[in-house]
């Protein structure tokens, strides 16, 4: 056959992928350049301050929290769950687009995940860090934190099995654990490029230690990529039961506005809609700092939108669901917790998830926005704003007037509530920076699978 | 000082391809081909049995979800009875969620450090590492280690047998430095 002007789709795949003339060297330099970088960027100076100083805010909050207990916090009768557990949701919804992106689209062959990947499943594990401090300060006494595992002790006592909360628990640090294992498996050749590219002895040590003497032959890949698959194919209903087991913890409860069939789907379309609303802010200042616009690319950032515009609908569809079959319930206590979210004294968080998780999205219906980087940055942060706000809609205003009037209260956080989150976004970002500071962002050997160069049959005339 | 073997250079990932097919096919059977990224095709290429690792994480998987089902009945029905509201104690159905999840822990850790058991990492010191030029494995190059003690493996063929299926900078490395 002669050569002629098709274009393979492996070809345009990799033209809208990985712009440019990119060769396996170039994307080695480009992107392992970044750890190796002599001279730090100063704007990264400049957000490791700002981490640091929230690092420290968490830290000084935490500890008045641990010596002076929960009472500092606004939480009081009827709503014994404040910003704690909005925050705790918040953050393990953050952590979902991390395994969405590494394990789903990996599974469904999505090329395109190749570059985004690293990063999203870094952002997941210090999501879920930030999440896992919240239950463990909630409990009160936080020394005894350890009860949750199933530990034989001098009481005699175990957990309740029978327990959503004990479930969460299983399912978050199972989430962890695995999020971390699947990341580090994923980072293994990656660290043997920057340890054979070490120019000091500490460096080559380091990454040399981690990279556990990879030597990238064959007779490993075979294993690791059995392994990656089965991490991969594990992870994807180990994702989706993470926030279904979450939901429980407020579906199982008789709580009127919480005792639902439709929270588990609802909170996994949420969780997925916020962590890539997460992704997209984080990837579009990376791309932005280390110019790496060729690799983290503007399809890239649409195919994104394109996802969150998807679940953005899907929440939306839960919203007036949720309505529905509270009008079609007859349950007055029911019907009465919705109208009261949306008419009540919390109408403004009701009505922000709204614009921010419903209105907002539908922007993306259109090319034009979800190629436009600094509408879909802001697009991004609503994104989050309203999925808290959700959060906040959940727990608070569904908490705040159930059954009798006379329990009824009103909630208002205190400034150690809003210390404690804020804080945790030190503990965030202190973690993201220092990671994409010393490893690469992108996945070195994942990102040349794109290139048509790395299919073996490349050039072959059939 | 004994030597470990030879190592050669290939362009690109469709030579080492059908170079390794040509090893596999004059009757090595102790090489390997390394490249930057797994290769599609390549274990055939090789002629290597599927992996083991499956096994392994199937075990692992198995265990977990027993010890997750069988854990929670023996604490609710044997050491610690707990009566919440007359609530059956062999509560199945509640018991699922923990089972899964233990079974996913298990799997992964079977999935992970079952792979590093049958590539035998953490291994920091090879011979492959003292060939300078080899580093670039991890970048941008492609290439062929056959090892001594490969039952039909002799020095000078191997090299020109080598030098025959297109290979460069071919080097011979020692067990030490």
């Amino acid at each position: 056959m002669q050569k002629s002007d098709y274009k393979s789709r492996a070809l345009v795949n990799a033209e809208q992928l990985l712009p440019g003339n990119q060769t396996f060297t170039s994307i080695t330099n480009d992107i392992a350049g970044v750890p190796e970088q002599k001279k730090t960027p100063i704007q990264w100076w400049l957000l490791f301050g700002l981490a640091l100083s929230l690092l420290g805010v968490f830290a000084g909050s935490l500890g008045y929290l641990i010596w002076e207990g929960t009472g500092i916090w606004g939480i009081n009768m009827p709503v014994a769950w404040g910003w704690a557990i909005i925050n705790f949701v918040w953050w393990v919804g953050i952590g979902h687009a991390g395994t969405l992106i590494s394990a789903i689209l990996h599974l469904f062959r999505q090329n395109w995940r190749n570059a985004i990947n690293r990063f999203a499943e870094t952002m997941t594990l210090f999501a879920v860090i930030c999440a896992l401090v919240f239950p463990g300060i909630h409990i009160g006494r936080i020394w005894v934190a350890y009860w949750f595992f199933p530990l034989p002790n001098q009481m005699g006592m175990w957990p309740n099995f029978r327990s959503p909360l004990i479930w969460d628990f299983f399912a978050v640090f199972t989430y962890f654990t695995v999020s971390l294992l699947f990341w580090y498996t994923g980072l293994i050749p990656d660290l043997a490029t920057l340890r054979d590219r070490a120019k000091t002895s500490l460096r080559k040590k380091v990454y040399g230690f981690f990279a556990l003497g990879w030597r990238g032959g064959n007779r490993q890949w075979q294993h690791y990529e059995l392994a990656y698959l089965v991490l991969a194919g594990i992870s994807t209903p180990l994702v989706l039961s993470v926030h279904s087991v979450v939901s429980s913890d407020f579906a199982t409860s008789v709580i009127p506005g919480w005792h639902t069939t439709i929270f588990p789907p609802y909170f996994v379309a949420g969780a997925i809609y916020s962590g890539f609303g997460m992704v997209m802010t984080l990837s579009i200042i990376a791309r932005k700092v280390y110019n790496l616009g060729h690799i983290i690319t503007l399809e890239h950032l649409d195919k994104m939108a394109q996802i969150m515009l998807l679940t953005g609908c899907m929440v939306g569809y839960a919203y007036a669901m949720e309505f529905f079959v509270a009008w079609y319930s007859g349950n007055p206590y029911e019907s009465f917790a919705f109208v009261n979210r949306a008419l009540g004294p919390y109408w403004w968080g009701y009505w922000a998830m709204i614009f921010c998780n419903v209105v907002v999205p539908q922007f993306f219906w259109f090319t034009k926005y979800r190629r436009h980087i600094p509408f879909l940055f802001i697009t991004s942060i609503l994104v989050n704003i309203g999925m808290w706000f959700e959060r906040f809609v959940i727990v608070v205003i569904t908490l705040h007037r159930d059954f009798l009037p006379g329990a009824w209260a009103m909630y208002s956080p205190t400034i150690w509530d809003v210390a404690i989150y804020l804080g945790t976004f030190g503990l965030f970002f202190t973690g993201f920076l220092l990671f994409l500071r010393f490893l690469p962002m992108v996945s070195i050997a994942e990102a040349k699978l794109v290139l048509p160069e790395s299919n073996p049959h490349h050039g072959d005339d059939h | 000082m004994a030597n470990y073997g030879v190592i050669a250079k290939f362009e690109s990932p469709s030579a080492l391809l059908h170079a390794a097919e040509k090893v596999r096919d004059s009757g090595f059977t102790n090489f390997d081909c390394h490249s930057p990224f797994p290769i599609h095709g390549m274990d055939e290429a090789m002629g290597l049995k599927r992996s083991k690792l499956g096994f392994i994480i199937g075990a692992m998987g198995l265990t977990g979800a027993l010890f997750g089902f069988g854990l929670q009945t023996w604490v609710h029905l044997v050491e610690y009875p707990l009566n919440i509201s007359g609530k059956p104690y062999f509560a199945y159905p509640a018991y699922l969620i923990i089972t899964f999840e233990l079974m996913v822990l298990f799997s992964a850790f079977g999935a992970v450090f079952g792979m590093m058991f049958l590539n035998k990492i953490p291994r920091f010191n090879h011979p492959v590492f003292y060939s300078d030029k080899f580093s670039d494995v991890s970048s941008d190059a492609f290439y062929i280690s056959i090892e001594l003690t490969d039952p039909i493996f002799d020095e000078n063929k191997t090299k020109s047998f080598l030098k025959e299926i297109g290979g460069t900078d071919i080097e011979v490395l020692s067990d030490e430095n």
